[in-house]
């Protein structure tokens, strides 16, 4: 694999980092537009609380609520690609979960479950199964009929086809699924806890914001998705191991 | 032995029967090419024989019992090599031992046998990205050895390789075919091919067809290329393309 680091996206990146800084310090307001400067100066004035209290907690949200997102994704969409019954009834209201406005929708969750983690381990479910579903169901759908039809003439069984070919026929779909869904569940998470709660990154820049204090708005945001990327990056890594087939198919 | 008697079979999406009526028998050990225009109904022969179709109605026997009431009677090669990119050669080449859940050590043992019969046990760790289209092929040959049947039905399996290697590929599967003594029953759209690989030729003209023209081949095995220059059998590819033709212009 080759793992040369993007220079002309780093460039670009600096670049803006440069217009932004120089904007910022054009407006002179900075609970307005602080500086990038200013935003990392912030992230280490309150590195203590961000990183003890806020950051675990927001953690606990996306990965809770990932993790039954896959769980449930994955099961739904094995059921969806058995019975094509199941598929003609669940498909639609699957799509309908995601016409729902999300933001709309959290603050009946935070009524039903209070200020506690469920509500937004909800929202943040809410966020990430659908894109979960239909990309690991599609990639069921991605196995090829022939090898299908082939493996059928050794005497396979449906239970021998799902594991033998769609699985592995899925699983490039469940990775992309699951980078997908990372920095949704973080944008799920942060919602919810704007509207929300005691702790947590979305908190914390709900409650700078209270304060005008624009770089603290910013500080804990540059942490989220600066956690997400690093994610998504792990999740790279995992899947280049894992896949090494994936141009064949 | 392999029995078609009065079969008849249509798709549900056709508006004409596939094969009325049709009877035929290939007999052990033989060497039998099917030649025909594209969507002639060559590759649906296989997917009755293999029961991926049922005959609406009719009787197809394999040493004089029905399909029906057997399995793994025969084992099918695709035109398409259709090797899994996430196995080995080996897992690769076990697959029908798997699904048919063989042990483990007598897969092991027998996909040893025949990587070996096909020259390819020096790849056995691979994958299949590591392996040129021949040896692709051969490959899948010897997926279709692991069956352990003793009809093999291959489709058009050389089709997608280069004329190098199809010619090698011819004369490596016929010697394949001597030393196994299995019966072979081959699908191709070229006559040459046909020609030089086969005992006998069916033809399929028409649509739907009831019977099909069966033609020896008058060459003795061991073959060799040259012999496709004798007089006889020149004159045989020549009224072979003939028929074919004749049929695309009607």
């Amino acid at each position: 694999m080759k793992n040369k680091i993007n220079l002309s996206s780093l460039i670009l990146t600096f670049i803006l980092l440069m217009i932004w800084e120089a904007a910022a310090l054009g407006i002179d307001a900075a609970y307005i537009l602080p500086t990038p400067i200013q935003v990392i100066k912030k992230l280490w004035e309150l590195r203590v609380a961000l990183f003890t209290v806020h950051l675990p907690a927001t953690m606990a949200v996306t990965s809770i609520g990932l993790l039954i997102s896959i769980v449930l994704g994955v099961a739904l969409a094995i059921v969806m690609d058995s019975f094509p019954k199941a598929e003609k009834a669940i498909y639609p209201i699957v799509i309908a979960s995601q016409t729902i406005p999300t933001t709309a929708i959290a603050p009946l969750f935070i009524l039903w479950f209070g200020y506690s983690i469920w509500s937004k381990v909800l929202v943040t479910i809410l966020m990430t199964f659908f894109p979960i579903t239909i990309t690991v169901f599609d990639g069921f759908k991605a196995t090829k009929r022939e090898m299908e039809e082939m493996i059928i003439t050794y005497g396979a069984s449906k239970k021998d086809i799902f594991f033998t070919l769609k699985l592995p026929t899925a699983l490039p779909n469940f990775f992309s699924a699951i980078k997908m869904s990372i920095p949704l569940s973080v944008i799920g998470a942060a919602i919810a806890e704007w509207l929300g709660a005691q702790s947590g990154l979305g908190y914390f820049s709900k409650r700078m914001m209270t304060q005008l204090d624009g770089a603290g708005v910013f500080a804990p945001i540059v942490l989220l998705s600066v956690v997400a990327m690093i994610a998504v990056a792990i999740i790279n890594i995992l899947e280049n191991r894992i896949i090494q087939w994936r141009k064949e198919l | 032995m392999l029995e078609f008697r009065n079969v008849t079979f249509q798709y549900d999406e056709d508006e004409i029967p596939m094969m009325t009526d049709l009877s035929f028998t290939v007999n052990d050990g033989e060497f039998v090419s099917v030649i025909g225009a594209s969507g002639c109904g060559k590759s649906t022969l296989f997917r009755l024989i293999n029961g991926l179709e049922k005959p609406q109605s009719g009787e197809i026997d394999v040493n004089g019992i029905s399909i029906e009431k057997q399995k793994n009677y025969s084992s099918f090669m695709p035109q398409k090599d259709l090797l899994l990119p996430w196995r080995t050669i080996e897992k690769n080449v076990c697959l029908p031992m798997e699904i048919m859940k063989v042990p483990k050590d007598k897969q092991k043992e027998k996909c040893k046998e025949v990587l070996k019969q096909v020259g390819l046990l020096d790849y056995m760790n691979k994958y299949p990205k590591d392996l040129s289209g021949g040896m692709k092929q051969r490959v899948a040959f010897a997926r279709t050895l692991m069956v352990g049947a003793d009809m093999l039905m291959l489709d058009e399996p050389f089709s997608a390789l280069d004329y190098l290697t199809r010619v090698d590929m011819q004369e490596w599967l016929l010697s394949q075919w001597q030393d196994s003594g299995k019966t072979i029953i081959f699908i191709t759209h070229d006559v040459e091919e046909a020609v030089f690989l086969s005992k006998r030729i069916f033809v399929i003209q028409d649509r739907p067809f009831s019977s099909m023209e069966s033609v020896e081949v008058p060459m003795d095995y061991p073959r060799k290329r040259e012999d496709l220059k004798r007089p006889e059998v020149a004159d045989l590819k020549e009224q072979l393309i003939s028929k074919l033709r004749k049929k695309v212009e009607e």
